[in-house]
């Protein structure tokens, strides 16, 4: 069957691309998650994987062609009856997506596709009105100005759409931040963690078994992820961010998190990540510890539901058995959607995740 | 390896791990934070290039004494092997 190969949705906040370049021609036989394409995006080039196996057969975008999430980049000669899937932005209609049969040949989009609801998508070309406007970056804005105007675009329809509330308590985290200290003194260099390591395994952890928190808000109704995804707020030099995921954040080890941690980041300031990382995370961490500020206050990425904000680990006078010691103590907090949980249930959310800072050695 | 040579290794490898700084621009004396947002993964992946490249492993509690060109040059050159 004849299927074809779309741009997929990268994200809550960018509807288009520039196609740099192919990496394969037709008549090359690919696999699912091979890269085959990098598009040049507000965030950088990115690399776009394939989402099945097959056969090119055609080359539809010739590089240097701009062109919306959805459209068909690429036909491929794939095994199995002919059901292409829809493109991300026309699922608004169909149904939670179901992993199809195998040995169906569809073309499968779903991890991509997670994210697309968010995303304002062009049904005709760009000369169509935009609805509802967004604000684009301010002149003399920090960073790049397709990357502002991608940041105010998705954090603008957060805060029209998405009914925040906010959370947040002060930890204790002397027991890991000694552990930590003890597993780095006590590795090589190559296997040490960052702190923020342990903040991602506790939020991936924590999200696990606890309905609410890592998912979508699409369609006007609740979808929790299919696995835990965290994506990772990137401050990038010269101003902006990108939050990309680390894939199956709870089931990794730390050290093969924070290996992957570390490739993301450096990934991420160089431009060049997959497609697939950016539209994957169900919450994402944001970590301001660096920045030596106390607490953040996060805005939910939609489609997103839930985000967790870090500030530093700062040492504080703190009461422990009626004595005040000095301790490590960071303020950890949470910015959730209304429309899926209640404080009450985001506060045990938040109570996970200190509880498994408390005993880092179930991260 | 003299002073000036360690210097631009370690400008070298500054400038590996954060690619969108110009080398030129970096001035030895203030520490990287302040010039270009130097982070704590920046300072991990600095640990890791010296100890690669250079051959010398420095402990997390030192991360400190790698905060510029020139602590760095201070602290490096009694330890190169």
């Amino acid at each position: 069957m004849r299927s074809e190969f779309r741009l997929p949705a990268l994200g809550a906040d960018m509807d288009e691309g520039t196609l740099l370049e192919w990496h394969v021609a037709p008549g090359a036989c690919v696999k699912r998650g091979d890269v085959v394409a990098v598009v040049e995006t507000d965030k950088g080039a990115i690399d776009v994987e394939i989402f099945l196996d097959g056969v090119v057969s055609e080359i539809v975008v010739a590089p240097g062609t701009k062109v919306p999430v959805g459209a068909v980049l690429a036909l491929l000669e794939t095994e199995g009856e002919a059901t292409a899937a829809a493109p991300a932005g026309e699922r608004q209609a169909a149904p939670a997506p179901v992993a199809p049969p195998a040995g169906q040949g569809r073309v499968d989009v779903a991890p991509v596709a997670a994210a697309a609801e968010g995303l304002k998508i062009p049904a005709a070309p760009s000369h169509q009105a935009r609805e509802p406007d967004v604000p684009v970056g301010a002149p003399g804005a920090v960073g790049a100005p397709g990357m502002r105007d991608a940041i105010a675009a998705a954090m603008s329809k957060s805060k029209r759409e998405i009914p925040h509330y906010y959370l947040s308590t002060t930890v204790d985290v002397t027991p890991a931040t000694d552990w930590l200290a003890e597993h780095n003194a006590s590795v090589p260099v190559t296997q040490r963690l960052l702190f923020a390591a342990l903040l991602l395994k506790a939020v991936a952890l924590a999200c696990r078994g606890m309905k609410g928190f890592s998912g979508f808000y699409r369609d006007g109704r609740y979808e929790q992820g299919p696995a835990v995804h965290v994506g990772v707020a990137v401050a990038l030099r010269g101003g902006g961010l990108v939050a990309p995921a680390i894939m199956d954040t709870a089931d990794k080890p730390l050290v093969a998190l924070m290996d992957d941690f570390r490739a993301l980041v450096t990934r991420a300031r160089a431009g060049r990540l997959r497609a697939s990382e950016l539209a994957a995370p169900t919450i994402i961490l944001t970590s301001l510890g660096d920045a030596s500020v106390d607490a953040v206050f996060p805005i939910i990425q939609p489609p997103q539901v839930a985000i967790v904000g870090a500030g530093a680990v700062v040492e504080r006078p703190w009461v422990v058995d009626g004595k005040v010691v000095p301790r490590q103590v960071l303020t950890l907090s949470l910015g959730a959607d209304h429309r899926v949980t209640d404080g009450r249930l985001g506060a045990q959310f938040l109570a996970r995740i200190t509880a498994l800072l408390a005993d880092p050695r179930s991260l | 390896m003299n002073r000036e040579e360690l210097a631009r290794r370690v400008l070298e490898l500054v400038t590996g791990i954060a690619p969108d700084v110009d080398a030129a621009s970096v001035i030895p004396g203030i520490d990287f934070r302040d010039q270009f947002d130097f982070d704590s993964m920046d300072t991990l992946n600095l640990a890791i290039a010296l100890h690669r490249e250079l051959g010398v492993e420095v402990p997390e509690a030192d991360y400190g004494q790698l905060a510029s060109v020139d602590k760095c040059v201070a602290y490096l050159g009694p330890r190169l092997p």
